[in-house]
């Protein structure tokens, strides 16, 4: 029974996506409840597998699709990580989605390609060999360019034919890496990276290179983060889940798992490839930052956030280091929980008032306060004020920087969280200190069940950032189970 | 008897059973698609290899029909392809108040079944006349196939696969001339790198790249392929283009592994190079629906040359093979759905152009998924069969160090994702479009099935990799070039 | 005496070789599809020829050769066929020819 555990729990999102296919629209209510159902009985097989890989017992399921190609599924530590986030927030999500589209057209092709979305992004956190990795991570490609052009019209247009462009290359390149790797080494699984020594240098540095360049597409790493602002024309709840969260995370997750788990810490600092990396990750971070002073867009300015924030994992990843790498993993989870909270405030400040832009928002604090209090919350955590999470993000990367002789790094969180401020209090200054428009005085904010719905997600993210920050040393928080992946293999 | 022979024969029978029961031919589908499935599992049981000489006559003389590998996977995915197909042009041809229609309707059936016939013989035979004679038949029913279209294109085409034709049927004369014999098995172990075998084996060879479109003898192809109806267009791109690449594998790897020279397998393999950048370039220009599906197959065939030199060096793993193989199964039937479901969207709409589609999407969304399944085996996207092939191929690549071939497959993955999302993109724009309710179902399940088949194929990856291995020549030729000595 | 011998297959040649040079020379699809058949000719003179001994006659190229003619035989009727159609259609009065019943192609 065990070992179909992994099988069972990256394609249980199958079941919900074939359902909404095939429902038709007058049966939307049935679709919902299916929905939410899966949603919840993921996160409570989530919950299960915790207790046990706490207990130390990982389970896997293979076979071998190809002779000496094994497909793995694992339930290590750090693929429970991002799992738990995921599930999490698709439950999260998926109440979202269905408040904020309420009773919109193509919802049944919404549902479909959404929940192939948490299938394939579960399935890249679980692979257990590199090629397992890239089929999910193509089939995450594939199933979010339907909901990026989701409205149809010609920005939405726009914007999946970047998607596509950026993140097709990318995974070209990452499968150019892995097949030479491969060539190479012969089949990589996670759990034992493969003997590197007595291959050129130069030629892993290529490897190295093409690997992380492609991962370093879906992260929005600088140069290739192009894709991510233009697919904010999606509808929020995608750019929520999948733009903050599972997209970006998988090439952030790729990105650890190359380093820790196929080259090695060892032979990543003996090529000395972990501190381009990290001055990488650092230009991304101010460079995101920066851009996101200037925007005026709400989501966009969002957007350019998450550039800069997703970064900090990639930067705490390539710095190899205890302190580091806690920051970087606990930062992927922080991070999710932070921005989805404010996209998902964003996407509902819009479906309620129509506010897209930062000079409408005078005022809306007063028109919507749940929505701006969860709002701020996610702002405050981003500029890592404790004792929200992104404090114990930032803090733990700062003390990695230090440990890791690399005092820089300080100069770019200070800076970072300086840009950080910039660019959000005057979004808070101006909810909640400037009088109201007579527009957004009538709106109510919580009547009716569908507003409550639209609202409670976000409120809920909210007390999770807060909760994350506060409880940091409880057993299971993020801070926790980062520490613990750390112990178990990832400080050598 | 053997299922061998009754392969060939049985669509012959069916050929003419059709031609002879005028208005009602069209039924003997519901019979022949039982008949040909059960013969081609016969075939797959047979043991790998397993070889017979029709009708008694020992080899130099007689006709062999073998069942190897690539052979067993060809005949299979054409009876499938044939299959859904047929099942499709019943709706596609049924008899209206056209009265076009129904002559149309006519006349395809006989020539449904002498396309099967001869493609079968095609992928059976090991003499080279007969393969001349299969060629010959496949190409007659392309021909009267694409007529359905257009009777200029068809002209042109038939011009031109009929010096591709008697190009090979040179070479044929020049090889009996020189040994006697025109049985591939016979010629491989007396294969002698002489002049006239050369010549024979060049002019051969161009005669092939004329009748699987290989650029840049490519230019008859995406008229033809994109004015004839439906399913005829699904037939010519899946199965036709096929039978020439089988033959020129069997003269290449089969007869004369032992005489040819690393240059040939390396312009072979640039020329499938060229194909698959031109054929993508120019399907990305196309703003019909139809000429970029054809010029798609212009690229797709690109990748099964490109493999050429691959295979020759593959060093003992026959992946390489295996990916070519792979490649021209999975071709096959995605390209077959993805010419199906062309042909339901541009009916529903009536138009031709890709922004006719406009918001198909939702209203015929079955449809478009087969569209968009098969755009995912043919970029080589996971888990499709297409990505098997491409993946096969690229590791190959990457082992020999190729890495030219290894660039072009993964920048003509990324060309196709180019030119096949542009449809899809349009058939995703708009979202006002009332939904169509399909009129016939088993017209919008065909594509669909194919569509699906191509993808889930990528999960049987080593049963495939399985049967193409049962091929003489899929381990590398080297050794048979000893053998030879 | 060597030419005698070789007389099939020399003469055979040379009509592949006017046959490939009408073909690639004329325009009109009749005239290719007779240059094709003269190309035929001079491969099926050079399959007859060879199984030409000089005690006994090899009676196996004469049987490709036999077939080879009626498969000529029968696509060059389906070919005139088709030209004659094309005819046709270009010769329809009012334009709307039965060609293009697609209208992909111009």
């Amino acid at each position: 029974m065990n070992e179909f555990l992994p099988l069972l729990l990256v394609f249980l999102p199958f079941v919900p996506a074939l359902i909404s296919f095939a429902l038709p629209e007058r049966m939307a209510v049935w679709r919902d409840v299916i929905n939410i159902s899966f949603a919840l009985a993921k996160l409570a097989l989530v919950g299960f597998l915790l207790l046990s890989v706490e207990d130390g017992v990982t389970t896997e399921w293979r076979y071998e699709f190809l002779q000496g190609h094994d497909f793995i599924l694992r339930t290590d530590a750090f693929a429970l990580l991002f799992i738990t986030l995921s599930a999490f927030l698709w439950l999260i999500a998926t109440v979202y989605a269905i408040a904020y589209f309420g009773r919109g057209p193509h919802l049944a092709r919404f549902f479909g390609f959404f929940n192939l979305c948490v299938l394939a992004a579960t399935g890249v956190a679980m692979s257990g060999t590199t090629i397992t990795f890239f089929l999910f991570y193509e089939l995450l490609t594939l199933a979010t360019w339907p909901l990026v052009v989701h409205k149809g019209d010609e920005k939405s247009l726009r914007a999946g034919r970047i998607y596509l462009i950026y993140t097709l290359a990318g995974s070209a390149a990452f499968l150019a890496g892995i097949v030479w790797l491969k060539s190479l080494v012969g089949t990589i699984e996670f759990t034992a990276p493969p003997d590197l020594s007595g291959i050129p240098r130069l030629e892993l540095t290529l490897i190295f290179i093409l690997c992380i360049g492609g991962l370093g597409v879906k992260a929005a790493l600088i140069p290739f983060h192009g894709w991510l602002p233009e697919a904010m024309a999606a509808p929020a709840p995608v750019s929520a889940l999948l733009h903050a969260v599972a997209v970006v995370k998988a090439g952030a997750f790729g990105i650890v798992r190359m380093i820790y788990d196929v080259y090695g810490i060892d032979t990543v600092s003996e090529l000395g490839l972990g501190t381009p990396l990290a001055v990488l990750a650092g230009a991304t971070i101010l460079y995101g930052s920066f851009r996101a002073v200037m925007q005026t867009d709400i989501k966009k300015r969002l957007a350019y956030s998450t550039v800069s924030q997703v970064s900090y994992i990639i930067l705490g990843a390539s710095l190899i280091g205890p302190f580091a790498i806690i920051g970087a993993l606990v930062h992927l989870v922080h991070q999710g929980i932070m921005k989805i909270t404010l996209f998902m405030c964003a996407g509902a400040l819009d479906n309620r008032m129509g506010i897209k832009s930062v000079a409408d928002l005078d005022g809306a604090g007063r028109a919507m306060p749940v929505t701006m209090a969860a709002f701020s919350i996610g702002a405050l955590g981003m500029i890592g004020v404790p004792p929200t999470a992104g404090f114990i993000s930032k803090w733990h990367l700062g003390l990695g920087g230090l440990q890791s002789d690399a005092p820089w790094v300080i100069a770019v969180l200070a800076g970072s969280s300086l840009l950080n401020a910039l660019y959000f209090l005057p979004l808070l200054y101006r909810a909640w200190l400037l009088p109201p428009s007579a527009k957004l005085a009538s709106v109510r904010e919580l009547d009716g069940a569908w507003n409550r719905m639209l609202i409670l997600p976000a409120a809920i993210t909210a007390l999770a950032t807060l909760a994350a920050g506060a409880f940091a040393t409880f057993p299971f928080s993020p801070l926790s189970w980062a520490k613990l992946i750390a112990e178990s293999g990832y400080l050598k | 008897m053997s299922p061998l022979d009754l392969l060939v024969a049985a669509p012959l029978a069916f050929m003419i059973a059709a031609l002879l029961s005028g208005p009602w031919g069209r039924w003997w589908l519901l019979a022949a698609i039982p008949v040909m499935a059960g013969l081609t599992v016969w075939l797959l049981l047979l043991p790998e290899g397993s070889g017979h000489v029709v009708g008694g006559w020992t080899l130099p003389l007689g006709v062999q029909l073998r069942a190897d590998g690539v052979a067993q996977l060809m005949v299979a995915a054409t009876a499938v392809c044939a299959a859904i197909v047929g099942l499709y042009a019943l709706h596609e041809f049924a008899p209206g108040a056209d009265r076009s229609e129904t002559a149309h309707g006519f006349a395809f059936w006989p020539l449904f079944y002498l396309l099967w016939g001869g493609a079968n013989a095609g992928f059976l035979t090991t003499d080279l006349f007969n393969l001349y004679i299969a060629l010959e038949m496949v190409s007659l029913a392309a021909v009267a196939m694409a007529a359905m279209g257009s009777l200029r294109a068809a002209l042109r085409y038939f011009v031109i696969a009929l010096v591709g034709s008697l190009a090979y049927l040179l070479g044929v004369a020049l090889l009996f001339s020189n040994y006697a014999t025109v049985d591939l098995t016979l010629l491989a172990e007396m294969a002698r790198p002489d002049l006239a075998t050369k010549t024979a084996l060049a002019v051969m060879t161009a005669g092939l790249l004329i009748k699987a479109a290989v650029f840049p003898l490519h230019g008859w192809l995406p008229p033809a392929h994109a004015a004839a109806p439906a399913p005829a267009s699904a037939l010519l791109s899946a199965i036709v283009v096929k039978v020439g690449f089988v033959i020129l594998l069997r003269l290449w790897f089969e007869a004369f592994p032992a005489i040819i020279a690393p240059a040939g397998l390396e312009l072979l393999g640039w020329l499938g190079a060229l194909a698959v950048l031109y054929g993508s370039v120019q399907a990305i220009r196309q703003d019909t629906l139809k000429a970029l599906v054809a010029y798609s197959t212009v690229a797709q065939i690109g990748y099964l040359l490109l493999a050429f030199p691959l295979v020759a060096t593959a060093a003992g793993t026959g992946g390489a093979w295996a990916g070519m193989t792979i490649h021209a199964t999975a071709h096959m039937l995605a390209k077959a759905a993805m010419f199906l479901a062309a042909g339901l969207m541009l009916k529903a709409v009536n138009g031709h152009h890709l922004k006719d589609l406009h918001g198909l999407a939702r209203a015929m969304p079955l449809t478009v998924a087969a569209f968009g399944l098969a755009a995912v085996s043919l970029m080589g996207l996971p888990p499709s069969a297409g990505f098997l092939a491409k993946f096969l191929l690229l590791e190959a690549a990457v082992e020999q160090g190729a890495v030219f071939a290894a660039a072009v497959l993964l920048v003509g993955g990324l060309l196709a994702a180019v030119y096949l999302f542009k449809p899809l993109a349009w058939a995703f724009a708009g979202s006002d479009t009332p939904v169509v309710v399909a009129k016939a179902p088993l017209r919008t399940a065909a594509p669909l099935a194919l569509a699906l088949l191509a993808v889930s194929l990528g999960f049987a990856g080593q049963a495939m990799v399985d049967i193409t291995a049962g091929s003489p020549w899929a381990g590398p030729p080297a050794t048979e070039a000893e053998d030879v000595q | 005496m060597a030419i005698v011998e070789h007389l099939y297959p020399l003469t055979g040649a040379v009509l592949v070789g006017l046959g490939l040079y009408g073909f690639l020379t004329l325009r009109h699809p009749l005239r290719q599809l007779l240059a094709v058949n003269v190309v035929g000719a001079g491969i099926f003179l050079i399959l007859g020829g060879l199984g030409r001994g000089a005690d006994s006659t090899d009676p196996f190229p004469q049987a490709l050769v036999i077939t080879g003619i009626v498969v000529a035989v029968a696509l060059t009727a389906f070919g005139a066929a088709l030209i004659l159609r094309v005819a046709e259609d270009e010769r329809a009065p009012d334009g709307t020819a039965a060609d293009d019943t697609n209208g992909n192609h111009p």
